[in-house]
């Protein structure tokens, strides 16, 4: 584990050394964001708005109490969509959409010798590679993010049109209330590192494949799997420290 | 010229090449031949720097480049063409993006200069036109020469290739090493080829090492082949029956 470790922290100083020529590391970031931003746009919409909706229903239903106002529910889903549900959610999806990919192309570059041809041509490999994706995910997951929250708390909206569990009314007025900019900043901090996370335990597992198709398969598993159980700890470790 | 100098190289307990020295000159078309598992390509990466040699070192025009870090290494290395087995064309590049991929990073060359140089080489590879397809869109032997094309971009002092005929038909397989050979004496490159395939052993080798399990076994050109009497070297070469009448015709 330790000598994994090592191997990781290397990779990575060697992925943030000085790049040949700053304008072609400037366009591979620029492909990577709209590859990772607007690529994964569609999935993060649709996710967000059925959270944002069923989560909306579970905690009308929960708080169903004369006692309490139903506005309250459209405050918790607030929160619990800024918190935990936008962020770490996302964060999983994005670990099986964007992370998968960055693995396998990485792993494919590897098996095909193309990672050889960069290295021959005297490319630093890792820097041209994976600090591209770094920078995009670090970048497009938290913008992501921010999209996600928007929509599920749409989505909520939506429940309560439809459902009539809550008023829509009493909905906007609980999303209104008592709204803390700190909720966003965790949100905000969790997303850039669960961006990575994701980029660089996948890149990590596809530069150092070896063999051919099943072992970019096996990298490609491997990375998504780490890099979800890594987002969890960090979840944890992010909200301790923050909240 | 590239000399390398008692090259050692061990994997766990295997000993893959045991103490070989040898000399490249420019301008002539160097072979290494061997059978499988013969260290053949073990040689090739230890001589480009993929692989680091357990022993001796290899030098670029007398600097010892095995002992030079990666930024140390860079110059010499934008002299360096490759052709790989696969061709290893980057698959989300063009085949022009492919050529200009060097040139890009290492050159300040306007993007019209750019255009220029990657139509020359594939005009050279007898490509042209051919600027705007994916490499999953080219057959085996288009993309042996889109390789060579990318590999010349830079115009390199050394040339380097891996197994150039595999997987190709007779014909491509002359035509590709006909090219590599003309590409040689045109720009005086120093050029390794690693190959098993005996038609270039007897069209270009006009320098060919022979490599058996791991050691240097051979050494001469495709002329004294036919006159050798090193059995491991008979073996390998005329193993095929085509290959003993033909000799008897030498």
């Amino acid at each position: 584990m330790f000598y994994s470790l090592g191997k990781y922290i290397l990779l990575l100083r060697l992925s943030f050394r000085r790049p040949e020529k700053f304008s072609v590391y400037w366009a591979e970031v620029m492909r990577e964001m709209v590859s990772i931003g607007i690529g994964s746009l569609g999935i993060i919409a649709i996710i967000s708005i059925f959270i944002g909706a069923a989560t909306t229903i579970q905690v009308a239903f929960q708080l169903s109490s004369p006692l309490v106002s139903m506005s309250i529910a459209g405050k918790i889903a607030r929160d619990s969509t800024i918190l935990e549900f936008s962020p770490t959610i996302s964060a999983l999806v994005l670990a099986g959409r964007v992370g998968s990919s960055i693995a396998s192309q990485i792993g494919t570059m590897r098996v095909t010798e193309q990672i050889d041809a960069l290295e021959i041509m005297g490319v630093n490999a890792p820097g041209y590679l994976i600090s591209p994706k770094i920078i995009a995910s670090m970048t497009m997951i938290p913008l992501l993010v921010i999209v996600s929250i928007a929509l599920g708390i749409g989505g909520g909206y939506l429940a309560c049109v439809l459902s009539g569990d809550i008023t829509p009314d009493d909905y906007i007025t609980g999303v209104r209330d008592g709204f803390d900019g700190l909720t966003m900043q965790v949100a905000l901090v969790k997303a850039v590192v669960f961006g990575f996370l994701i980029a660089s335990i996948c890149a990590y597992q596809g530069f150092y494949t070896s063999g051919g198709a099943l072992e970019v398969g096996q990298s490609s598993t491997r990375g998504v799997v780490f890099s979800c159980v890594m987002i969890l700890f960090a979840d944890l470790v992010i909200t301790r420290i923050m909240l | 010229m590239i000399e390398i100098k008692d090259i050692y190289k061990t994997f766990g307990e295997n000993d893959v090449l045991k103490g070989i020295s040898a000399t490249f000159h420019p301008g002539k078309n160097n072979l290494i031949i061997g059978g499988s598992g013969s260290g053949k390509t073990t040689l090739l990466k230890c001589i480009v720097g993929l692989h680091e040699p357990t022993k001796g070192a290899v030098y670029f025009n007398k600097e010892n480049f095995t002992e030079m870090n990666f930024e140390q290494r860079v110059p010499i290395r934008t002299h360096i063409g490759m052709l790989f087995q696969n061709s290893a064309l980057f698959d989300s590049l063009t085949v022009e993006e492919n050529i200009m991929f060097p040139l890009n990073l290492f050159t300040e060359q306007t993007q019209a200069e750019k255009l220029d140089r990657a139509n020359f080489c594939l005009e050279r590879v007898n490509l042209a036109g051919k600027n705007k397809l994916y490499p999953s869109e080219l057959s085996g032997g288009m993309k042996k020469r889109v390789g060579i094309a990318r590999a010349i971009s830079m115009q390199p002092k050394y040339l380097f290739v891996d197994e150039p005929n595999s997987g190709l038909d007779p014909k491509t397989s002359i035509l590709i090493d006909d090219l590599i050979s003309e590409l040689t004496e045109e720009y005086q490159t120093t050029t390794v080829v690693v190959t098993h395939d005996m038609n270039s052993v007897m069209g270009i080798g006009e320098h060919i090492i022979f490599l058996h399990n791991g050691e240097k076994w051979w050494e001469g050109s495709n002329k004294d082949i036919a006159k050798t009497d090193n059995q491991e070297l008979n073996d390998f070469v005329f193993a095929s029956k085509f290959m003993q009448a033909a000799r008897t015709k030498l």
